[in-house]
């Protein structure tokens, strides 16, 4: 009797794989470079663990460089660049998921799944900034102060963080109309969050570079052009990794979300040129810090990297590919994530360099100042990119693909169905 | 349409004669803030520099005692025994400051050639540290107007050394905590000593501790007169700042 029951548990298991065993079942049998790419990144993620937890022993002030007078460095603006993609992801998959334009679709699910993936990146990061991040969990509860965009922001995009997930956990269980709500109430709150980091810098009002209400709106359609390059760029690199082609519905997506990603990088260019502009009729401070910009140490870094590789070569790029030349629209979006890394970094060094007392003429100030980032500072950086790297690879396998569910996948093919259909009788 | 007469006769006079008191004295006060704002901008106007102090509309000085300082700008000799007396009364360690001596060199200036200014946290009376901080570790004291910390909430992120129009803080790595000058509260003013540390070791009398709402403190007399010239560093900043500096 016995011997029958464990035959017939035997056969069950052969013949009913559990959920595990098919997700074990997709790594195995990879090419090596898929092994070696996911190595590099675990590995990039686990020195910046050991770097941040190393400078967190001998301390900060020791292992990092930045200073009394420049207290903001690198980690500072790589967590403002990993939020503004996460926000901007959040954005670009909410237009399919949440605002049902059906031709998004096809690209949401892997857009919430990044926006998670780059939030927790940005905090691992912040984690190495913060000198004391245990007492935050503590007094951001007990004692908070509303009148600070720091609390708001930490606390939206924690928040955030938490309906992203939802969100992410309902759309895995095919349950859309409450992943709906959740994705609405990620939105909101991340736009909300996404403000109030803009805001830590335009609130300032002892830094002329940052203060005025242009930060928060400028950190919004920021995070759009982010979003953009990042699904464009993940969409490309994760049909590469699973060996697949792109679809109608895929392209037709891909194509959409281009001619967004170009809407944004107008507007930013735009903001840019203004923002220039309207500093040098300002205080005395800013007018120095734009010329830093313009034609000082940061001229390369604004005039190459963030004009050029983060605006206008991506732009052409992504006219010149009519939203349909992939290859054209991955490098692009590559291109446009390098330059926007910078524009971050600049956006925050540039607005310390002006020292306080720079304008009282005195010999301790009379240079601006400088900072650039130690090695380990530099670590915890790639930490952040390899725990992105890293999730996101793993996170192609464990999800499959993140494809559509048969149901959508149906409701998307009809749509764009109809949409030819509509064309082709427009054009008769 | 028939254009309507004019009334000569019942017309108003626009001559300046005929503009009210309040309406003339309002003209001229503005012509003085803006001579004195074209005057190499450091020196705000004419007028008393209280207003650059006020909390708000309603209440000049809402803090009792209102501390502030006065510095005599061409008294320093940058002799360094304030800055030696801060450091040994609070506790401050070598690689950070509450209060230094800048020096300013103009060498194209008739005889004297270089001048000293202290400076020290200005105790804003609208201070962008206490806005930013997320965990009001830092806060202005209801009291005294001095700002604060309170060095177990502070979580290092930094916000209000980025914030500080004045350079005042710094991260203190044995206390881990932000640091900064609190006009000697914790280590003398509550123990019942009247003056700061630095106050009291300057042999120029270069810094004057008083009480802003207390009209007959020397800094009361000097804020409020018109005769001499008393300015704040970086008004235009809007953080309201209470460390005043004149020369005499």
């Amino acid at each position: 009797m016995a011997e029958h029951a464990t035959k017939t548990q035997e056969v069950a298991e052969i013949a009913i794989p559990t959920k595990w065993d098919i997700v074990i079942s997709r790594f195995t049998g990879l090419s090596k470079s898929f092994y070696l790419i996911l190595g590099l990144f675990a590995l990039m993620a686990v020195a910046g663990i050991v770097a941040g937890l190393h400078a967190m022993y001998i301390g900060f002030n020791h292992a990092y460089n930045v200073t009394r007078e420049v207290p903001w460095g690198i980690l500072i603006s790589t967590y403002v660049f990993f939020v503004v993609t996460s926000t901007g992801l959040c954005l670009v998959s909410s237009i399919g998921h949440v605002f049902g334009v059906k031709d998004f679709m096809p690209i949401a699910k892997r857009s919430v799944f990044l926006s998670i993936v780059t939030i927790i990146a940005g905090f691992t990061v912040i984690f190495f900034e913060i000198e004391n991040p245990f007492r935050m969990a503590i007094y951001n509860v007990i004692s908070p102060n509303l009148t600070s965009n720091i609390w708001w922001m930490g606390t939206l995009y924690g928040a955030y963080l938490f309906f992203m997930i939802l969100e992410f956990i309902f759309l895995q269980l095919d349950k859309h109309k409450i992943a709906t709500y959740a994705g609405f109430m990620g939105v909101v709150s991340g736009i909300a969050a996404h403000s109030n980091l803009g805001a830590v810098f335009g609130m300032l009002h002892g830094r002329e570079f940052w203060y005025g209400p242009y930060m928060p709106i400028y950190f919004i359609a920021s995070a759009m052009m982010s979003g953009c390059a990042t699904i464009l760029f993940f969409t490309y690199l994760a049909h590469r990794v699973n060996s697949e082609g792109i679809d109608k519905l895929v392209a037709r997506a891909l194509e959409v979300t281009t001619k967004v990603g170009i809407l944004a990088i107008c507007i930013i260019m735009f903001f840019t040129a203004w923002k220039i502009i309207t500093g040098f009729v300002g205080a005395e401070g800013k007018r120095e810090a734009l010329m830093v910009l313009l034609t000082g140490k940061y001229a390369f870094n604004f005039w190459l990297l963030e004009v050029g590789a983060g605006m206008v070569i991506p732009l052409i790029m992504y006219i010149l590919s009519k939203g349909r030349n992939m290859k054209m629209i991955f490098a692009g979006s590559a291109l446009m994530i390098f330059g926007i890394f910078f524009m971050r970094y600049d956006l925050v060094v540039v607005g310390q360099i002006v020292p306080a007392y720079y304008e009282l003429g005195v010999s301790e100030y009379e240079l601006l100042l400088s900072y650039f980032p130690s090695i380990h500072e530099i670590l915890v950086v790639l930490g952040g990119i390899g725990i992105v790297g890293t999730t996101f690879l793993l996170g192609e396998k464990i999800f499959n693909a993140h494809r559509v569910e048969e149901h959508e996948h149906e409701a998307v093919a009809s749509h764009l169905e109809a949409l030819e259909t509509a064309k082709t009788e427009a054009s008769r | 349409m028939i254009p309507k007469k004019l009334d000569f006769e019942n017309l108003k006079i626009e001559s300046p004669d005929s503009l009210p008191k309040m309406e003339r004295r309002k003209f001229l006060k503005m012509g003085f803030a803006v001579t004195g704002l074209l005057a190499g901008g450091k020196i705000l106007s004419l007028l008393s520099i209280a207003d650059e102090s006020f909390a708000s509309s309603k209440e000049q000085y809402p803090y009792k005692p209102h501390y502030s300082m006065l510095i005599y700008q061409n008294r320093c000799i940058d002799c360094e025994l304030c800055m030696e007396a801060c450091v040994k009364t609070n506790n401050v360690p070598s690689y950070g400051y509450r209060t230094t001596i800048l020096k300013r060199k103009v060498p194209k200036a008739v005889e004297q050639q270089v001048e000293f200014i202290p400076i020290l946290c200005n105790q804003c009376n609208r201070p962008p540290c206490v806005t930013g901080c997320p965990t009001k570790a830092t806060y202005k004291d209801k009291q005294n107007g001095i700002v604060m910390m309170n060095y177990k909430k502070c979580i290092g992120c930094k916000t209000c050394m980025t914030a500080c129009p004045y350079n005042a803080r710094y991260y203190n790595e044995e206390i881990h905590s932000v640091d900064k000058c609190d006009f000697c509260f914790a280590s003398r003013l509550s123990k019942g000593i009247a003056t700061t540390a630095c106050a009291e070791a300057c042999p120029a009398k270069v810094r004057i501790f008083g009480d802003l709402a207390d009209s007959g403190s020397e800094v009361y007399r000097m804020v409020h007169q018109v005769e001499k010239t008393v300015w704040v560093i970086r008004p235009e900043s809007g953080a309201a700042p209470n460390i005043f500096y004149t020369r005499g």
